[in-house]
């Protein structure tokens, strides 16, 4: 169905992977910043944005005539759905000035920056899994755009550029708030990253644990968590989600998330009761849009490496992964191993996880009250570095003991 | 005055961690997310005024259809941010009111300045001005925004009170004792 | 042939961006030049399929340590100051330092001919994760260790140096 595809240049497929990546992470991270606000105002008792409505002349008549559909279109309404339409035309069409004060080259430049790490870690993200043929063996194969076998390690190095958006934008912008913004960032980051990249390393002692192949794709930490339930033997321990066996990873790897997407209460680098709005203090309409979005790319791809990682990919419980789902679907639907089919759903149960930790991380937002800088830094130094050491030696203890 | 000395227990461990803080401040937010909006959908929901509330100053007129203010600009005078510009006139001596010698000609209350302080209110001698629910006004230029007598009459409407002390003096001057 | 033109955008593109960390004037363009600099041979290096050297050059060099160069020169002069010009000892150490590499592209142009047929067919190291941390920790173990000790002494430098300072213990 799907050959012709796979029969055009490499060159056009990339291409058209690229433009489906943005085509899909733009309006998913645009309705996130919708979800915020919705979120945020039902925490507080309050309907959030609920008028907007499209008109039915203009660029925008097809949502205007969704809107006048009975049910649908108030729905719709009530959700902000249109609001989201008009915010997307207001920051696209609006003045976009720059002050006068600023270093012109770097200011325009910091929003792109903000823009390559969002969108290029997502091709090497799994989303999902499928039956192959390959070589007359079924297999699981991952639906991804870049099966490499340093899968993490790539997001990991791409991420970390995101902070050069903040520098950049904090330095350019040539204005005390947008500078400490900038300083912070950058030192919060670097703070994080440290304890980010020890809490992922047991999950990874224990996938290359001596005779395994020696990986760091994220398709096989999914593989360590799609067992089924053997009993109450070490057998039963393969289809455990790995936050259940390391839940100090897992703990340090979401706290040190929070830092470095820069959310609250991280949100040290724009802070907005301390720097007015920090590092994005100059910038207006869709340049700051960029910067808006690359935020929420970033929630996007951190909460798929930690359900990667840590909450089983595409398998819907503990014990049961997608295998066991797509076998006991077949005896309802005849087409359900079609890769297609199997693939949609992988995608839809991996989606709804990610969906549920952006959630999590603006339900922590209306929470919590942020940090202080120097609590940021002694949390971060002092507590959570030491702590993912101690787990590491733990478990690398651990898993040699077991060997044995 | 005694200076009491509170002690402050150390943190525990857990508190430290901040994580059963945290959680149970999730669990409030989480209740807040599902329980009903209290937010009133303004322009369709219109807020209660409670009693003696302070909206728009408006002019009111008596039972019997006289305007009461006998513009003896005491509320011009008093308005902190003279957003009262009155010009007294005389009541012509073929109206029914004639005993009651004097009216505003204009009235103007500048809204952009009312600070609804109540001040005039206050002041008025004959129960003339009165800042009633009235709370939204809007408009487009500044001139709109400044209501005239016909305005603030209209605003204001009448005044049930039976009080009619300009009647009873006309009444009392007809039988011969006016004081 | 396609990665030939890549290999010289990237080599191109590398070497021009070193040389603007040396001669730019504004020091916080010079630090993202130099950002600039690790991503191209970050690139060169997946050219070679090592994958891994690539990711973690990005990771380490141009994610972690340009971003503390960029934190420092902003904690300690905000506006990127102006350079000093060159010294006398800048320009002679600089031509011996040309020279070297001159020494060494040639010496390698002439004795690397003969083996370039065979290098074609060398698996790369780095490519493969097992392999390379398989090749770190038995062959080049030495090396490793050393440079961890290298490195230690560092910090152990770092900390005594700054611990001189007095009323250290209120910043923290
Ligand atoms: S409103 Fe009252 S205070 Fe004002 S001029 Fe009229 S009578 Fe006097
Ligand atoms: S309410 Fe106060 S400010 Fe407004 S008209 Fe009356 S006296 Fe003036």
């Amino acid at each position: 169905m799907f050959d012709f595809y796979f029969h055009l240049p490499l060159i056009v497929r990339l291409v058209l992977q690229a433009i489906a990546v943005i085509l899909f992470m733009f309006p998913v991270a645009a309705a996130c910043s919708m979800a915020e606000r919705k979120v945020c105002a039902w925490i507080q008792n309050r309907p959030g944005p609920n008028r907007t409505i499209a008109p039915i002349g203009g660029l925008l008549t097809p949502l205007g005539i969704v809107g006048r559909i009975p049910f649908l279109g108030p729905f719709l309404q009530q959700m902000g759905i249109f609001q989201l339409a008009a915010d997307g035309g207001k920051f696209t069409f609006k003045e976009d000035p720059v002050p006068a004060h600023v270093n012109k080259f770097y200011f325009i430049l910091a929003p792109i920056v903000a823009m390559i790490p969002a969108l290029t870690t997502v091709a090497v993200v799994p989303v999902g899994a499928y039956y192959a043929v390959v070589n007359g063996q079924t297999i699981l194969q991952p639906i991804v755009l870049a099966n490499v076998d340093i899968g993490l390690l790539a997001v990991f190095a791409v991420s970390s550029l995101g902070v050069y958006a903040v520098i950049l934008a904090g330095w350019a912008s040539n204005s005390k708030y947008a500078f400490l913004g900038g300083v912070r960032a950058s030192a919060q980051l670097v703070s994080y990253e440290l304890a980010m990249t020890l809490s992922v390393l047991p999950s990874f002692l224990w996938m290359n644990k001596p005779g395994g192949q020696g990986t760091l794709s994220l398709f096989d930490a999914v593989q360590m968590q799609n067992g089924v339930w053997h009993g109450f033997s070490m057998a039963s321990l393969h289809g455990m989600w790995g936050v259940f066996y390391m839940p100090i990873s897992a703990f340090i790897f979401l706290v040190a998330l929070f830092a470095e997407t820069n959310r609250a209460p991280f949100d040290m680098a724009e802070a907005e009761s301390e720097l007015v709005a920090g590092f994005h203090t100059e910038y207006g309409a869709f340049k700051w849009s960029l910067f808006f979005l690359a935020e929420y790319c970033h929630m996007i791809i951190g909460s798929a490496v930690c359900i990667l990682l840590f909450f089983g990919g595409w398998n819907i419980l503990p014990w049961i992964p997608l295998t066991t789902l797509i076998d006991w679907l077949s005896h309802f639907i005849p087409f359900a191993a079609h890769p297609l089919f199997m693939g949609l759903v992988g995608i839809g149960i991996f989606v709804g996880k990610v969906f549920s930790f952006i959630f999590f991380f603006m339900w922590v937002r209306w929470t919590l009250p942020r940090f202080r800088y120097d609590q940021v830094m002694h949390l971060g130094w002092k507590k959570l570095l030491p702590l993912s050491i101690a787990n590491l030696i733990f478990y690398t203890l651990g898993i040699a003991l077991l060997q044995k | 005055m005694a200076v009491i000395q509170v002690e402050r227990k150390p943190l525990t461990f857990a508190e430290r961690t901040y994580i059963p803080q945290i959680i149970g401040g999730l669990w409030v937010t989480l209740k807040h997310f599902f329980q009903p909006t209290v937010t009133l959908q303004y322009p369709e929901q219109r807020p209660e005024i409670p009693k003696g509330y302070r909206g728009v100053p408006t002019l009111v007129k008596d039972p019997n259809g006289r305007e009461k203010c006998v513009s003896c600009q005491l509320c011009e005078f008093v308005c902190p941010p003279k957003a009262i510009r009155i010009t007294p006139g005389e009541i012509s001596a073929e109206s029914d009111n004639a005993h009651v010698e004097k009216g505003p000609q204009a009235f103007d209350i500048d809204m952009l300045r009312c600070i609804y302080c109540g001040l005039c209110q206050e002041v008025c001698p004959e129960e003339a001005i009165f800042l009633q629910n009235q709370f939204s006004m809007s408009g487009y230029t500044r001139a709109e925004m400044v209501n005239n007598k016909e305005r603030l009459y209209e605003l204001g409407g009448t005044l049930p009170d039976e009080h009619l002390k300009w009647d009873k003096k006309k009444t009392a001057e007809e039988h011969g004792n006016a004081h | 042939m396609s990665s030939d033109i890549f290999f010289y955008l990237f080599a191109a593109f590398t070497t021009g961006t070193a040389l603007a960390v040396v001669l730019t004037k504004n020091t916080v363009a010079s630090a993202l030049s130099l950002l600039l600099c690790l991503v191209g041979v970050a690139g060169v290096f997946i050219l070679l399929d090592a994958f891994l050297l690539a990711a973690l050059m990005v990771f380490v060099y141009a994610g972690a340590v340009v971003a503390l160069f960029l934190f420092i020169i902003m904690l300690l002069d905000a506006q990127g100051g102006d350079r000093k010009p060159f010294k006398k000892t800048a320009y002679v150490s600089g031509g011996i330092a040309f020279a070297l590499l001159v020494v060494g592209v040639l010496s390698f142009w002439k004795s690397g001919q003969q083996t370039t047929g065979e290098l074609g067919s060398i698996v790369p190291v780095g490519s493969t994760l097992k392999n390379y941390g398989e090749q770190l920790f038995t062959t080049y173990l030495l090396p490793v260790q050393i440079v961890g000790f290298l490195l230690l002494i560092a910090m152990l430098g770092v900390i005594v140096l700054s611990k001189k300072f007095e009323g250290l213990e209120d910043i923290k």
